[in-house]
């Protein structure tokens, strides 16, 4: 299969001479070059970032000095606070908005949709994506997406403040909240845009896996970015369809008048016509996507994390085969485990002990993943580049956030920390904080093939310490916050003498918040002045094994402005001696995919 | 004024660390500007990953040290003694293995940062030591997995034995109501359609069912103590979670179905506030208050302890104040309670 597409595609190489020629709009806009288009997701979700962001700053200093005036969120939030006192309702739609912001918009379609593009064509020896117009329409329906759900922060009754999960029927009901006016109608026309882009990407990504992998380039010569994109977008387009019918049922009971979600309401003095739905259906329909979205997010990063850290450990990634098989093993898992978000949901108790059993598995693969990055760095050669430094951090948070795992994914235990700051703390650490050292790492290593130019490495270091110990501070004492019982999306604890002694522990983590958001604007300043500024790049700044790196640095339509490269070994010969303890290539410590196997050199991995 | 302050010094810190690493730079302009790690950054790296390692250890021991003392107390129901040794037993494991996975893992990045000449190991698999660590998650999360499945099975468990009161915790926007089910102790039939506010029938009670005529309504929560309680939670508009952190105990309220919790209080408000956490608590507590009193600010009357339920299911605007009082007391003084209390047929009549 992987031959014919290769002979398919030097046919298109040939006519590559006679280029039509690039007009600005064809290069920067609507380009359907997947090298483009992941800088375009990049920047985009970046972007937004920034915005979610910023909002987490806003709410965390409501939590830390409630019903302080801030002349800021004045600013900032106009007629939502006041005097500068932040408004209630403003506070539950920041919270609601930071969280899809991060989820969708940055940790999916910024971290998946920025290195897939990249990355699946030029680590698999492509021209480019199957589909480059799909792939151009993909980003174009992000792009849309993002704006209506930031034209969504202007509307009049304020934007969706349900939560980012959007629960009906507070969600449905305007007369339950105002942000569930036309606020949450652009939120679930934004999302179902969303949805389309995800899938188109998706579909492009598994076509592309499948079926223009270059000669040489089997399943098991993958690099694990490839193995861990081409999973996710597997999961992505068995879930994400189902978060599609939820935001279109819940558009239904919200506008047409059907009872999907909802039955037996009585708000504001009247009893509504709803009956016979269900709020815990659309748990079930929400969560179903909602859980493998956790992977969609953190597969990649654990992907990148495995290419930066073999290529700076100047080692092989420890257990490959396992490597694979825990990813898929995640992968299958994660779909089956959506229920442990609803053990206390009403749910039949029964479900609740099999997700349990379902949930507590996952932790399996997990774990052999985490063990094999520390084997990695055994006896390494460590090259502490900033991308490294991100690696390293994200398999720290992802033990310390995962291990919590087993206290959530426990329905007993689940039942008095369910909801509180506690569960804040535990997914900010295992899949936010992780997953953006994942973008950071992704961002840091390859730059160079971004944008031919290197990243300032230290002001990269000044960002990684400042952010991992700001991440710590922040969501290492957040458990304890939650342990002693306080509900999560609560506008002030000042309500329940109980909490009082909190609000320390409340500064606390504001302080090391704002902190940790100042060494982000190290980063923007790095990003973007090395863009124009950096230093120009060599061909291949990390020695790296992997085909990315074999083309040259100025981008070109197709990538290789000669044949493909034909794939001879795997991706993770580094340190590779042979039997008298020598380097395969004398002075060399790399070998490329592209390097054939020496007359008597023995393939020493499984 | 002091958040001011702080922000004011923080933007100071990041321009600080802006021009340090500017200096930094220009002093270093004519050395090496490849910016890829040379030995030198891996060196400082190396030994900031150490130091990393004892950040993660120290900020652990400064949150048990600082914030033990901030967590629930005693649980105050049957079945939290079990949920709490459940817990510590997951802690105690959980940091178990979080010790000794950072400490390898900023250990190796400390003791292997590279240095010129010097020769990773290649080392691509090895199946026993796969098989190792997937054999120990196994066993200890077959242990745990099954721990937890019996003492959800028995929490899950609601059923009538034993003679439970049965008691209807009620959400609205942004309040609890609780109806007991009076003499017969059978909960009358309701649906939000009944709610007839004029005629004070606020939970939709239906007046023809004789079940409903005792049945007393109430929005302060009694509980005697020693006796098991069976919740069936209804809502009248959003979800909302009925959440009694003091008794481990959580259900979601879901409009459109009745869900149902169970536990038996074992200890009174008043034996709870001669628990010493609790007396320490509430003297932390008083002092910031009074602090507050002398500021003039709001919130600041002294605290005596009480249980609490509270709203923890994202619920609308005053979700954050949605609250009830639980007060736990002897059979005798329950009894004395309840007697004052009208039932509903008395309220409808005497309106």
């Amino acid at each position: 299969m992987s031959a014919n597409a290769h002979a398919h595609l030097e046919d298109h190489h040939e006519d590559h001479g006679h280029h039509h020629k690039e007009t600005f709009v064809t290069k920067y806009i609507f380009s359907q070059d997947h090298k483009m288009i992941a800088k375009q997701y990049l920047i985009t979700g970046l972007i937004m970032g920034f915005i979610g962001i910023a909002m987490s700053l806003l709410f965390r200093m409501q939590i830390a000095w409630p019903g302080q005036s801030f002349p800021i969120f004045e600013a900032l939030l106009g007629k939502w606070a006041p005097g500068g006192v932040m408004d209630a309702d403003i506070y539950l739609a920041l919270v609601t908005i930071h969280g899809t912001i991060m989820v969708f918009f940055v940790l999916t379609a910024g971290l998946s949709g920025t290195f897939s593009n990249l990355l699946i064509p030029l680590q698999i020896g492509a021209r480019d994506m199957a589909s480059g117009f799909l792939n151009m329409v993909s980003y174009w329906l992000f792009f849309t997406s993002s704006l209506i759900m930031v034209l969504s922060l202007f509307v009049e009754a304020g934007p969706a403040a349900a939560g980012w999960t959007v629960y009906p029927p507070l969600s449905a009901l305007p007369m339950a909240q105002p942000g569930s006016g036309m606020g949450m109608t652009l939120w679930l026309v934004s999302m179902a845009i969303f949805i389309a882009s995800s899938l188109l990407g998706s579909l492009n990504y598994i076509v592309t896996v499948i079926n223009l992998r270059t000669k040489g380039m089997a399943m098991t010569r993958l690099p694990l970015t490839i193995w861990a994109f081409f999973v996710t977008a597997i999961i992505g387009v068995i879930s994400f369809p189902v978060l599609f019918s939820a935001a279109l049922l819940l558009i239904m009971d919200r506008s047409f008048g059907t009872s999907f979600f909802l039955s037996d309401i009585f708000i504001q003095g009247e009893v509504l016509h709803f009956q016979g739905g269900s709020p815990v259906l659309y748990e079930h329909l929400f969560w179903f996507l909602g859980h493998p979205e956790v992977y969609i997010v953190l597969l990649p990063a654990l992907g990148i994390t495995s290419e930066v850290m073999s290529t700076n450990a100047r080692k092989p990634i420890f257990g490959y085969r396992a490597m694979v098989t825990s990813i898929i093993a995640i992968a299958f898992l994660s779909t089956i485990v959506w229920g442990h978000h609803m053990f206390v949901s009403g749910m039949n108790p029964f479900l609740g002990s099999v997700f349990t059993f379902t949930t507590l598995l996952i932790a399996i693969p997990s774990a052999v993943k985490a063990f094999n990055y520390i084997t990695t760095l055994w006896k390494g050669n460590l090259q502490l580049n900033p991308a490294m430094l991100f690696s390293i951090g994200l398999v720290s948070t992802f033990i310390t956030g995962g291990l919590t795992g087993i206290i959530l994914g426990d329905s007993t235990l689940d039942i008095n920390v369910h909801d509180t700051y506690f569960v804040v703390a535990h997914f900010h650490l295992v899949m936010g904080i992780s997953a953006l050292y994942g973008l950071f790492a992704g961002v840091y290593h390859w730059f160079p093939k971004m944008f031919g130019r290197m990243m300032n490495k230290n002001l990269g270091y000044v960002h990684f310490w400042v952010t991992a110990v700001g991440a710590y501070g922040v969501f290492f004492p957040m458990h304890f916050v939650g342990m002693a019982g306080v509900p999560r999306r609560y506008y002030e604890n000042t309500a329940f003498p109980m909490f009082d002694e909190l609000t320390n522990v409340q500064v606390l983590i504001t302080v090391f918040a704002l902190i940790a958001a100042s060494a982000q604007l190290v980063f923007v300043y790095n990003f973007v002045s090395s863009i124009f500024y950096g230093k120009k790049a060599e061909q291949n700044p990390w020695k790296s094994n992997t085909l990315e790196w074999t083309t040259p640095v100025e981008h070109i339509h197709g990538n290789w402005p000669g044949a493909i490269p034909e794939v001879h070994r795997w991706a993770y010969d580094y340190s590779k001696t042979d039997k008298d303890g020598e380097y395969v290539i004398p002075g060399q410590d790399f070998v490329p995919q592209v390097v054939p196997m020496g007359p008597d050199e023995e393939q020493l991995h499984h | 004024m002091t958040a001011f302050l702080t922000l004011g010094v923080l933007v100071l810190v990041a321009i600080a660390i802006w021009q340090l690493t500017k200096i930094f730079e220009l002093s270093q302009i004519k050395k090496d500007d490849s910016q890829i790690a040379n030995d030198n950054d891996n060196k400082y790296n190396g030994y900031l990953m150490f130091g990393f390692l004892v950040f993660i250890y120290g900020i652990t021991i400064f949150s048990f040290y600082k914030y033990t003392k901030i967590l629930l107390p005693q649980a105050a129901s049957a079945h939290g003694d079990d949920y709490d040794f459940l817990m510590l037993v997951s802690f105690v494991i959980i940091f178990i293995v979080q010790t000794i996975t950072q400490a390898l893992l900023h250990y190796f990045a400390y003791k292997y940062r590279g240095g010129q000449g010097q020769k990773a190991l290649y080392y691509a698999d090895n199946n026993k030591l796969e098989v190792i660590w997937t054999m120990i998650p196994v066993v200890v999360l077959a242990g745990l997995i099954l721990w937890g499945m019996y003492s959800w099975v028995n929490i899950m468990d609601i059923n009538d034995e034993d003679d439970p009161i049965i008691i209807e915790l009620y959400a609205q926007q942004f309040n609890w109501t609780a109806r007991y089910a009076g003499q017969d102790n059978v909960l009358g039939e309701a649906n939000v359609r009944l709610i007839d506010i004029d005629n004070v029938n606020v939970l939709g009670l239906d007046t023809s069912d004789t079940y409903a005529a005792d049945d007393v309504i109430v929005k302060e929560l009694h509980l005697p103590v020693g006796r098991k309680v069976n919740f069936k939670m209804r809502s009248q508009d959003v979800l909302h979670s009925a959440y009694m952190p003091h008794f481990r105990a959580q259900m979601n309220c879901v409009p459109g179905m009745i869900t149902q919790f169970s536990y038996t209080p074992i200890i009174t408000t008043e034996e709870m506030r001669q628990n010493p956490d609790v007396i320490d608590k509430v003297k932390r507590t008083n002092t910031i208050r009074a602090e507050r009193a002398l500021k003039g600010e709001p919130n600041s009357e002294p605290w005596e302890f009480d249980y609490v339920l509270l709203c923890n299911k994202i619920c609308g605007k005053s979700h954050y104040n949605m609250q009830m009082k639980i007060i736990v007391e002897t059979q005798e003084e329950f009894d004395a309670w309840m007697a004052q209390q009208k039932t509903f047929e008395q309220t409808v009549v005497s309106n």
